[in-house]
């Protein structure tokens, strides 16, 4: 045996894993998840990322509305005991609530008073190296739950008693391979897609047997020798162009069509990797049943901002110019609103515009391709900026549609520019390798700006925003969920507030703070004809770099004052 | 946009490099991996050797360094059987040189010539220690994780002095053999995250 070979086993020993049963547990009453219930959800539960497939983030519980918002208040509490950035939606399955934490931890809670059931806690490994330390949550299927790790494996626990039913490896942490997404469950398929793009990986997306975790297929983001697209890179740049899948992708019941975005192009300046870099930056329409690539859009080509569009469209019937377009609608990282059409040829453009400031584009071509302005586009050796910045107009969090109200809630961010000098280093890998040098990365508040954050209401059918409220000091991080009580749910500030805003005015009805601050996504949910909204709180990734990097500019007048450690809020009407 | 000669050209010094990076890299990381002794954490009497650059491989002596910084990673070697030990990432390990006047008392007894060493693997997630530059908080330099924006003081045991970092760099403490640097004694403190990266 070589030393190799020997080190394999000692290492998955090292990293292996239990759960702990706690409290309350073992749950006794557990509904299994089917794939109708998953198709057709019971309006108090939440059992996917967005709650339904279609990935509006709405529910259509109205018990908490626009008159009684005012005396919503906390019915219980949860410390999580783990800190950073506390992302995954609080998943609810006929009362009980399944959280995740960062570092791969999954609490079972009753999600009527409280009591743990029990926790499964992942044992990473001591060497691992997390840029992105979170998890956005479990997904369901039958009596199991599916967990993604940041070591990069997928594991099923039992959803009664959270014991480890299996636990397979997607491919390998030390080459920088990591995994963040909640699971897309689609008929007994639990498929991921891997996160890594800043360490030279090349993307995909992977689907596992709901029942064993043995693989069933794996597509690319990045086409190999003889693939369609493979000539939109040079050279050997598709080994580890990017790409990444990192968030949760959307399904189209309809016509069984999954949709998922796509991460940037590795590394950073567009330079280093020349051509229009397919499927980098797009949405792939891929088939449940074989991962095949039935069609795509790129949102933009050739990226050199670091702006991945992995955040996946959601799907709306749209009345517009006179018809129902079934549409996509993405408001992108690359500043731009996306509107397109699911047609049974493929994915087609039909309008896009800017939701906040950009200089990178000078207009859209009739297909869809954005016109690029050079002066703002990153190369190598030269220092450039670019609005907006590298986090984008909107970065992953969520934005939401209300089939009541027909608009689309963005939580975007305003006014924020930045810039890198471009370099061509060598891949070394599990290191970062982002073409400039990671401290290089700049962060500018626009001269003059009245604020960062903005959470926008956009018509689809028309493109005019219908209103917006502003945040003078803090960025806005985090996912928007609206409700059929016409209220829109967001936190993502700095000041660790969670608010609720009247869907159709724009009004901020009600706030409270938190114990941190949100990047978590806001959730509805009914237990025993009440009606509960719930949120994780814990800040921390990419919203606190960028208020770090905020706190450094001593004219923007932002604290860094935004404490860390999870606590999941569960709030309700005042009887 | 560029003509096509330069894209031609472009494609080509690309290509090289790639086939540069993916021919050598994954032969080296492997004998690496695969060499006794190297995933030990750094002990006593071992060198430290330049983890990257145009002398990566070679021994540090203290002339290398400038008085100030930049901070260098740097791995251990052990120079009996000259294996870097790269066969884990906990290995790998900063060196600043630093007026010795301004190193504290725990901090001083662990120097050689002003040279101090602290683990390269961030506190918080895991992430390398990059960079040396000015505090966000007051006129010194620092050891930086730019993943979060930790920063460290190396004249003070590599104490947190800003973000979400929740405990020091584990330090090494160095002597001087031979004019070169080396190990004086394990690491003092954990080397890598608060929990598994
Ligand atoms: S890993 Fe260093 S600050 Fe987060």
């Amino acid at each position: 045996m070589t030393m190799k070979q020997w080190l394999l086993p000692s290492l998955f020993a090292s990293t292996c894993l239990f759960s702990i049963a706690a409290g309350a547990g073992p749950i006794e009453k557990y509904s299994p998840v089917t794939a109708d219930r998953l198709k057709n959800p019971e309006p108090g539960n939440w059992m996917l990322y967005r709650r339904t497939y279609d990935g509006q983030g709405y529910s259509p519980l109205n018990q908490i509305n626009t008159s009684n918002v005012k005396d919503l208040v906390p019915v219980w509490t949860f410390s999580t005991g783990v800190v950073e950035g506390h992302q995954s939606p609080p998943v609810v399955n006929n009362g009980v609530m399944f959280v995740t934490t960062p570092q791969g931890q999954v609490i079972a809670l009753n999600a009527k008073t409280g009591d743990e059931y029990w926790r499964y806690k992942r044992q990473l490994p001591d060497d691992l190296f997390q840029l992105h330390p979170t998890n956005r949550g479990v997904g369901l299927w039958q009596d199991k739950l599916y967990l993604a790790t940041t070591d990069d494996h997928v594991v099923a626990l039992d959803a009664k008693t959270g014991k480890v039913l299996w636990d397979t490896k997607v491919q390998d942490y030390k080459k920088g391979q990591y995994l963040t997404l909640m699971p897309l469950v689609v008929d007994g398929k639990i498929i991921v897609g891997g996160s890594g793009g800043e360490f030279g990986i090349r993307g995909y997306v992977v689907a596992y047997d709901a029942d064993t975790g043995k693989e069933l297929w794996r597509t690319f983001t990045i086409p190999g020798p003889g693939e369609p697209g493979h000539e939109t890179w040079s050279g050997d740049d598709w080994k580890s162009g990017g790409a990444p899948a990192w968030m949760t992708g959307n399904y189209d019941i309809e016509t069984r069509t999954i949709y998922w975005g796509t991460g940037n192009a590795a590394p950073w300046p567009g330079e280093t990797h020349p051509g229009d870099n397919l499927y980098a930056t797009s949405v792939l329409a891929l088939d449940p049943d074989n991962g095949k690539i039935k069609s795509y859009f790129q949102y933009h080509q050739n990226d050199s901002w670091d702006w991945d569009e992995v955040d996946a469209p959601m799907l709306v019937d749209l009345q517009r110019d006179g018809r129902t377009i079934k549409s996509l609608i993405h408001p992108g990282r690359n500043a731009i609103f996306w509107v397109l059409e699911r047609k049974p040829e493929g994915i087609k453009y039909v309008a896009g515009w800017p939701f906040v400031h950009t200089d990178v584009w000078k207009g859209i071509e009739p297909n869809g391709k954005p016109i690029v302005d050079p002066a703002h586009k990153p190369g190598i050796g030269k220092r450039v900026e670019f609005c907006p910045s590298l986090w984008g107009g909107k970065d992953w969090p969520s934005a939401a549609y209300s089939q009541n109200t027909r608009l689309v809630y963005v939580p975007a961010n305003e006014n924020f520019c930045g810039g890198f000098t471009g370099e061509k280093l060598p891949l070394v890998p599990g290191q970062l390798w982002l073409g400039t040098k990671p401290e290089d990365i700049g962060l500018k508040v626009r001269w003059g700006a009245t604020h960062f954050g903005e959470l926008q209401a956009w018509d689809p059918a028309t493109g005019k925003k219908v209103w917006s409220h502003n945040f003078p000091k803090s960025h806005l991080f985090g996912s928007v969920t609206v409700t059929a009580g016409d209220l829109v749910l967001v936190g993502g500030t700095n000041d660790r507030m969670f608010r609720a805003f009247h869907a159709k005015t724009g009004e901020l009805l009600w706030e409270q703070k938190t114990n941190s601050g949100i990047v978590g996504m806001p959730v509805a949910y009914e237990v025993d004809g009440t009606q509960y909204i719930a949120v994780q709180s814990g800040w921390g990734v990419d919203a606190q770099r960028i208020q770090d990097a905020l706190a450094t500019q001593n004219d923007v007048g932002v604290e860094n004052n935004v404490p860390q450690g999870g606590v999941v809020w569960v709030f309700a009407v005042k009887k | 946009m560029s003509s096509p000669s330069d894209q031609t050209r472009r494609t080509i010094i690309l290509t090289a490099l790639a086939t540069a990076v993916h021919a050598s890299a994954p032969r080296s990381v492997a004998a690496e991996e695969d060499a006794p002794g190297s995933d030990l954490r750094p002990q006593k009497a071992d060198v430290l050797v330049f983890a990257e650059g145009d002398h990566a491989g070679e021994v540090i002596t203290p002339q290398d360094l400038n008085p100030g910084g930049p901070a260098v990673r740097a791995w251990p070697k052990d120079p009996k059987t000259s294996v870097v030990r790269k066969g884990s990432r906990l290995n790998e390990v900063v060196v600043v040189k630093l007026d010795p006047a301004e190193l504290d008392d725990s901090t001083r007894p662990r120097s050689a010539d002003g040279v101090v060493a602290y683990s390269a693997i961030c506190s918080h997630a895991g992430c390398p220690i990059t960079a040396w530059g000015k505090a966000a908080q007051g006129e010194k330099d620092v050891l930086k994780c730019v993943c979060h924006n930790s920063e460290f003081d190396p004249r003070q045991s590599a104490q947190v002095v800003f973000g979400p970092a929740p405990r020091r760099l584990a330090a090494l403490p160095l002597a001087i053999a031979d004019g070169s640097l080396t190990v004086a004694g394990t690491f003092v403190g954990k080397a890598g995250a608060q929990q598994g990266g």
